[in-house]
């Protein structure tokens, strides 16, 4: 569909319109009533007064001279290097917003509209794990803080940087005395997120806001890195720049992350070159390629097998060493088990049977050495429980995985003889054999189903890599249920970001936008598969997708239910023999179907579907590409079969 | 042998994720335990494939029982119905028990019906884009 550019008032019609309308208003009573005039509907507000006072009045607006507070804010957030403000424009942040499209020139940070305040920080999310650096929130006071609730919390959890600016109005005597200024205030605003944030400050000056800001940046961009949030008065942002206001801006350097002492790193190096069967267990242990690139380097010192446990980008796919689905062959028979940055070491180690009677089970043998390198705690709250079991392990290091990398890698191979090197081989040759056998496997499983309608999740997967696979890519979506994804090879680290770490449905299809903002610059073609269940928690973002430009292939895993919570309830009437004629209810999105291109279209996006056809999928695909290379997004309604 | 597993919420997502760094996902069934064909003519696969969906079998196994994240491939050749029955009956792994009451003994030989019959997959080389 062609998305027009013409805006729907025409500006010299409106031009017009506005001047016959002030024309009006401004035309003597006299004349008025002397013409013929149809009837009127009553005047919901009264005119203009016809003399105007020639003398101002006492109260008139007083016009700014000079720079105003939130100047000096931008000024902040340029010198922090902020390259986009993600927003719903709101009152109490008027001031900031008129700073960053005026004063800042609309660039770095440049303003993009958002229609939910859950989606500006899930964009925000998006982009900080592919640019590797945050982009800056406003939200209203209190309502759109509430809003960006959940999705800061999938940040926390993440824990990835998100920098968030809410206003206030501090003074209550300042406070405009009608609705807006009062409920949107609150005496500690922070208090809304305070258990799911990082930091959060209250400055009351304008050299308090740069501190702040540039503490703020700093702590969100140490490992473990996670939100923070300033709260910004009204009137410091809104009033002039008082004579003799300190506007130096504190200098940003960004520590080194924490590493293991380095008797640690030789007492693990020690453990590992001994093991006759070492796993690496591996989940957020990779923020940049070079982390990547170590991890690899550490496996081949070592030859051991990798499982990735898929909270980033860690491991190539492909390589011989990933034996991510061996996870039940390899932790039983392991002796040494190293976790690089583990969300959940306990899960990776134990099974779990969700049964009337619940029950776990250790998968690992008795006397296996268990080696930590994280940095989850160090920051860690107590009230939500998104630390997971304790696990107790042998020898813990507080510290970053990626940091600690090249000392541990140059350890092992300090400590590596000629003749562990040779168990070594004959281990990787193992290794590799069973990894070639069950790339082979996967492409066969493929074929089940090729030509099924609703397509087949690995047909969706499959025809997806044929239109990618020789492009410069990145896989925008936390799509986990399609697995199929297997068939495709990741090697780099924007290529695979993860989920959303809170489990916060509606992350997906802003994270997928924020993502792909950040691979604009750089000439990616960001792919998202994107679930219908998701999408439908907060869709507008699709409009600021089209609205800004942001080149983004969404293709639809539409499988017209929450297939995982209809699995809940099959469980529960399976548990209670209460028989399953009822168990969709409450779980799908049938009846009638949600018509995905037809939402998209009215978003402004080029749009297909439904598809239901396989066959019609790779040339559909091929036109979508099209668009998306010509730097907007397009979408395609896929439907395809739950998992 | 597992042939069905139903994952935790609160593991699955955690889990899909990681398989899709990995090279091993839907395991089949292999040869020697493949069905009988005179198990299948026992039940009436339209029926099967009626109440495949009806009682979601599909949620874990997909709508041609290839098999996915959540559960693994049942057909075309499935296990031996005395077995199916068995397991479906009293699964070790994370999937929910069916009882009779609730999938009769007839309904289990539709469903074992509906999943032999099955086609079989085209041949990977025959297929472009898995090349």
């Amino acid at each position: 569909m062609a998305r027009s550019k013409k805006p729907a008032v025409d500006r010299r019609d409106f031009l017009k319109s506005v001047a016959a309308g002030a024309a009006t208003l401004a035309a003597p009573a006299e004349i008025l009533r002397a013409q013929p005039v149809a009837p009127q509907p009553p005047l919901a507000m009264p005119l203009m007064p016809p003399v105007i006072e020639t003398d101002p009045p006492a109260d008139v607006e007083v016009l700014t001279e000079g720079r105003a507070g939130s100047d000096f804010m931008v000024d902040v957030l340029k010198y922090l290097g902020l390259e986009y403000i993600c927003a719903v424009a709101a009152s109490s942040f008027r001031g900031l917003q008129e700073s960053v499209i005026n004063y800042g020139d609309n660039q770095n940070p440049e303003f993009i509209t958002c229609l939910h305040e859950e989606s500006s920080v899930a964009m925000g999310h998006g982009y900080a794990k592919v640019e590797g650096k945050p982009l800056g929130i406003f939200a209203h006071g209190t309502v759109g803080l509430q809003h960006a609730a959940m999705a800061v919390y999938n940040a926390y959890c993440d824990r990835v940087p998100v920098y968030m600016i809410v206003s206030n109005v501090l003074d209550a005597t300042l406070r405009d005395p009608g609705y807006g200024d009062w409920v949107h205030s609150a005496q500690d605003e922070g208090a809304i997120v305070r258990d799911y944030m990082k930091w959060d400050d209250i400055p009351i000056s304008l050299p308090h806001f740069a501190e702040s800001a540039v503490r703020a940046y700093k702590l969100a961009m140490t490992p473990p890195m996670g939100p923070v949030l300033l709260v910004v008065d009204s009137e410091l942002q809104e009033n002039p720049i008082r004579e003799g206001t300190n506007q130096s801006i504190p200098k940003l350097t960004l520590p080194s992350p924490p590493q293991g002492d380095s008797g640690a790193v030789a007492e693990a190096a020690r453990l590992l070159v001994q093991a006759e069967n070492p796993v690496i267990v591996v989940d957020r242990a990779a923020r940049t390629q070079a982390g990547i690139e170590h991890l690899v380097e550490l496996a081949e010192a070592l030859q051991a097998p990798v499982i990735d446990m898929g909270g980033r980008m860690n491991f190539p796919s492909r390589h011989p060493l990933n034996q991510s689905a061996r996870r039940g062959a390899l932790i039983p028979n392991a002796d040494v088990i190293l976790g690089l940055e583990v969300k959940d070491f306990w899960s990776a180690l134990n099974s779990f049977h969700d049964q009337v009677h619940r029950s776990t089970r250790p998968i690992m043998k008795s006397g296996a050495k268990l080696i930590s390198i994280t940095t989850n705690d160090l920051n860690i709250k107590a009230n939500y429980q998104d630390f997971s079991r304790y696990t107790g392990v042998d020898l813990a290091m507080a510290a970053d995985a990626e940091a600690t990398l090249p000392s541990l890698i140059e350890e092992t191979k300090r400590q590596t003889t000629a003749d562990r090197k040779r168990v070594f081989q004959d281990r990787g040759a193992k290794l590799a054999l069973a990894h070639q056998q069950a790339v082979e496997q996967v492409w066969t499983n493929a074929t089940y189903g090729w030509d099924a309608s609703p397509i087949s999740t690995a047909r969706l997967a499959a025809e997806l890599w044929a239109q990618i696979k020789d492009q410069d890519w990145s896989l925008v979506s936390g799509t986990g249920f399609v697995t199929a994804l297997q068939l495709w090879s990741f090697d780099k680290h924007y290529q695979f970001l993860g989920s959303s770490g809170g489990g916060g449905v509606g992350y997906g299809a802003p994270a997928a936008a924020g993502a792909a903002l950040a691979n604009r610059k750089h000439g990616r073609l960001s792919v998202n598969i994107q679930n219908d269940g998701d999408l439908l928690f907060a869709p507008s973002v699709l409009w600021t997708s089209a609205h800004h430009h942001i080149p983004l292939l969404s293709v639809m895993h539409n499988n017209r239910a929450y297939h995982e919570e209809l699995m809940h309830v099959q469980r529960m009437a399976c548990r209670r023999n209460r028989g399953l004629d009822r168990a969709k209810i409450g779980s799908t999105f049938v009846d009638p179907n949600v018509d995905f291109a037809k939402l998209a279209q009215g978003y402004g996006l080029y749009a297909e579907g439904p598809i239901t056809d396989p066959k019609e999928l790779g040339p559909a695909l091929k036109r979508a590409i099209a668009v998306v290379k010509r730097g907007e997004p397009a979408f395609l309604d896929v439907v395809s079969q739950p998992r | 042998m597992k042939i069905f597993r139903v994952y935790s919420s609160a593991n699955l997502v955690a889990l899909a994720m990681a398989l899709i760094f990995s090279p091993i996902r839907v395991k089949g069934q292999n040869a020697a335990q493949a069905s009988k064909p005179s198990e299948a003519s026992a039940g009436n696969a339209e029926n099967g494939k009626r109440i495949y969906t009806k009682y979601g079998c599909y949620e874990c196994h997909g709508l041609e029982g290839q098999g996915a994240v959540t559960g693994p491939r049942l057909g075309p050749d499935p296990i031996p119905l005395k077995a199916f029955t068995s397991y479906v009956r009293n699964p070790t792994g994370n999937m929910p028990p069916y009882t009779a009451k609730v999938v009769s003994d007839q309904e289990m030989a539709d469903l074992f019906a509906f999943l032999a019959a099955r086609p079989h997959p085209p041949a990977l080389k025959n297929i472009p884009i898995l090349k």
